[in-house]
């Protein structure tokens, strides 16, 4: 019997299911990417992992046609760390929104870059709560208005690249969801990546936000410039600080160790230390006449 | 005033008219109508409170119980993983012994997810010490809303009032809402004992002994047996202002009724419908809604219950490995009557996950007892049965 080996496509790691997005969602554009980039690295389904928390976007692993996990709001961080401790060589993907990952999920957030956490992390990020229709999210610029806030919103807004440079993320990306070929780029770089690499995705909710959002992006993103270092993490951080332009590409990008290779690490010190004592071993310790 | 109202638009109103001070919130299905609303009012100058959203329920109830303790009245909405996740706070409130008022809508918990009604999401609560009253119409929401802070600032316990998801949270009715100045005569505004003060500063939140533990808990059981006879009174009362009285449980042609059907909720409208029914075709059938769960008015039952041929319990929720929960108490409060008096009991789990209960499954069960064909003291009502029960622990089969 001859093994042929079969190339895999984009349209490979589609399921049967139909996105039940809106019409013009950011997210197609991100689900697209996500299979662009799985094929182009051949990424075996059986060995890949995508998991998500609650949202519109956490719907995602059920479109793609891999292991899934659809798990609780806030949590597919906390998840996608047990997977990745109990089977490290798996590939592991976490998805979700900017609500999921930084409003009830936030405190997950900085422990999964602190940690350097062996998973890819694509944050769907609206400025919004799609889901649940429309309400202020952590990352809703101040003073616009949502259902939750009328008179605009009060709150200043955290930006999640910022947060993941200076907590302790080894791999710092933005993309936008309407620019496929860089956002694909990215992905593509950051499952390759070894420890926590996380890519931040402008990817708007024409139903909560308008479709005037995707005119808005496109005026104040820009690529990355060419000469940028991304090991700086001041010029990283710099980035997260720009007025009116949002900045895409690898904006960090360093090497540390990851938590499966500390976990490793913890293991083999451990194995070192031989055999457990008997009890005879230890009574002799102290009654060396015993 | 006569509003059209779905049951979360009628909590909105409760909390408006009950003059809530802070209120902290997070969205989930089917609540958000709730906090939507009442976001409304405050940026529309309706409600004179503080609003805030904030990162997740277990915030929300953080942000509730320390404003109480301030000395605010308060509110906040949850549903089924909010509820959840909000546990161990839940128990702080109650511990800390803060009239505070939560509105659940039933949803059922996941996995698989759900957004629809069922009651496992706040009996899971059950034991926390919350009060936890369950309605069946938008007027007695708006109304048990704002009985809720009277009753819970009399007797410094929390409590959960209960709507059933989209079957009461979201469909609308007729509602009579009551007049500001006359809910102003009926709950005047906070004036919480222990609050923090600064000419009697304290620390909250202490370590205590085993030595002192126990009698903390005990005041908590103390209250809610006076709580008891407190929601009468207040039902009562509000009876009188509104030509609408509240008990403990609500009776329905419970004269002469031999074989009696206990359930909670919505599920109670449609089973009026089916005993209307069987009364004409000359089955002495009635109805028993319980409304006031905890505290538990075990007596109050004991006594409805006495001396029924057979009793029938409907269980939106299920204790898993011991019967639907109002099955299991009811069952026990009656085992203080003597055998004569103590009818049969035949609990129905049904509805899970917002599976709908129609008049043709109440008229089932309760025909299914009454002619002997039903005998089991627990079924799962319109549930695919596995073909073989010991491969239970195949989950996908
Ligand atoms: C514990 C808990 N609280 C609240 C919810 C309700 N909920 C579901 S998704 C969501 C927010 C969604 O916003 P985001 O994460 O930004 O995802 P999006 O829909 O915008 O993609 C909320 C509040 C929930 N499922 N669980
Ligand atoms: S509500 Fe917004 S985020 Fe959700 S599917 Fe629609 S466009 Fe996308
Ligand atoms: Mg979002």
């Amino acid at each position: 019997m001859s093994t042929e080996v079969v190339k895999l496509k984009p349209g490979s790691y589609k399921t049967d299911l139909k996105p039940v997005w809106c019409p013009g969602c950011g997210d197609f554009g991100v689900l697209n990417a996500l299979y662009r980039a799985m094929a182009q690295l051949q990424l075996e389904p059986w060995n890949t992992v995508v998991l998500s928390g609650i949202g519109c976007s956490s719907r995602l692993p059920g479109y793609v046609a891999t292991y899934g996990f659809n798990s609780v709001h806030g949590r597919a961080l906390t998840l996608a760390t047990g997977v990745k401790i109990a089977r490290p060589e798996t590939i592991v993907i976490a998805v979700g929104g900017d609500g999921d990952g930084m409003a009830i999920g936030g405190n997950h957030f900085m422990h999964a870059c602190r940690r350097n956490l062996d998973v890819t992390y694509i944050l769907m990020d609206n400025e919004i709560y799609g889901l649940t229709k429309g309400q202020t999210a952590p990352t809703t610029p101040t003073g616009d208005k949502t259902k939750s806030s009328f008179y605009g919103n009060p709150e200043p807004a955290v930006d999640p690249v910022e947060l993941a440079i200076s907590t302790g993320a080894t791999f710092v990306a933005r993309g936008f969801s309407g620019d496929m070929k860089t956002l694909t780029n990215l992905i593509v770089q950051a499952i390759q990546h070894r420890g926590f690499a996380f890519v931040n995705v402008m990817s708007p909710c024409v139903t909560f936000r308008g479709e005037s959002q995707y005119g808005i992006l496109k005026e104040k993103l820009r690529l990355v410039p060419e000469d940028h270092d991304p090991t700086d993490r001041l010029a990283a951080l710099a980035f997260t600080r720009e007025k009116d332009v949002l900045t895409t590409g690898i904006l960090y990008n360093v090497d540390e160790p990851s938590l499966v290779d500390r976990i490793a690490h913890v293991r083999e010190l451990a194995k070192a230390q031989g055999p457990e004592p008997t009890v005879k071993d230890i009574l002799q310790t102290f009654f060396p006449s015993f | 005033m006569r509003m059209v109202l779905k049951g979360n638009g009628a909590v909105a109103h409760g909390v408006r008219l009950a003059r809530a001070q802070v209120i902290s919130a997070y969205p989930i299905t089917p609540q958000t109508s709730i906090i939507e609303g009442l976001a409304d009012m405050v940026s529309e100058g309706k409600l004179d409170a503080k609003f805030i959203k904030v990162e997740s329920e277990h915030s929300a109830l953080a942000g509730c119980i320390s404003a109480s303790s301030a000395g605010a009245r308060v509110f906040t909405a949850t549903s089924a993983q909010g509820l959840a996740l909000m546990h161990e706070l839940i128990h702080w409130a109650a511990g800390a012994r803060l009239p505070i008022v939560l509105a659940n809508v039933n949803r059922a918990m996941a996995p698989g997810w759900s957004i629809w009604t069922d009651q496992n999401d706040s009996l899971s609560q059950r034991d926390t010490g919350w009060m936890q009253v369950y309605c069946e119409s938008s007027q007695e929401v708006v109304d048990s809303v704002i009985q809720a802070y009277k009753v819970s600032e009399k007797v410094l316990l929390p409590t959960m009032v209960i709507l059933d998801a989209f079957f009461l949270s979201h469909t609308y009715e007729d509602v009579e809402v009551p007049e500001q100045s006359m809910v102003d005569g009926f709950l005047p505004p906070l004036d919480l004992p222990q609050k923090m003060d600064l000419e009697r500063p304290a620390a909250l939140g202490n370590l205590v002994f085993p030595d002192r533990y126990m009698e903390f808990r005990r005041k908590m059981d103390l209250a809610h047996d006076l709580a008891l006879g407190v929601w009468e009174e207040v039902g009562r009362e509000w009876g009188g202002l509104t030509g609408r009285s509240y008990g403990l449980v609500e009776e329905y042609r419970l004269e002469g009724a031999e074989l009696v059907f206990v359930t909670a909720a919505t599920a109670a409208s449609t089973a009026r419908v089916v005993i209307d029914a069987m009364r004409e075709e000359g089955i002495p059938a009635g109805l028993l809604r319980l409304r006031v769960f905890r505290p538990f008015p075990a007596e109050l039952l004991r006594g409805v219950l006495a001396g029924r041929k057979k009793v029938v319990v409907l269980d939106r929720n299920c204790s898993f490995g011991h019967h639907g929960i109002f099955h299991q108490e009811i069952k026990s409060a009656l085992y203080g009557l003597p055998d004569a008096q103590r009818p049969p009991m035949y609990g129905f789990i049904a509805g899970l996950g917002g599976r709908d209960i129609r008049p043709d499954d109440i008229d089932g069960m309760l025909r299914g007892v009454w002619e002997g064909r039903i005998t089991d003291p627990v079924s799962w009502w319109d549930v695919l049965e596995a073909k073989d029960p010991a491969r239970a622990a195949v989950v996908m089969a």
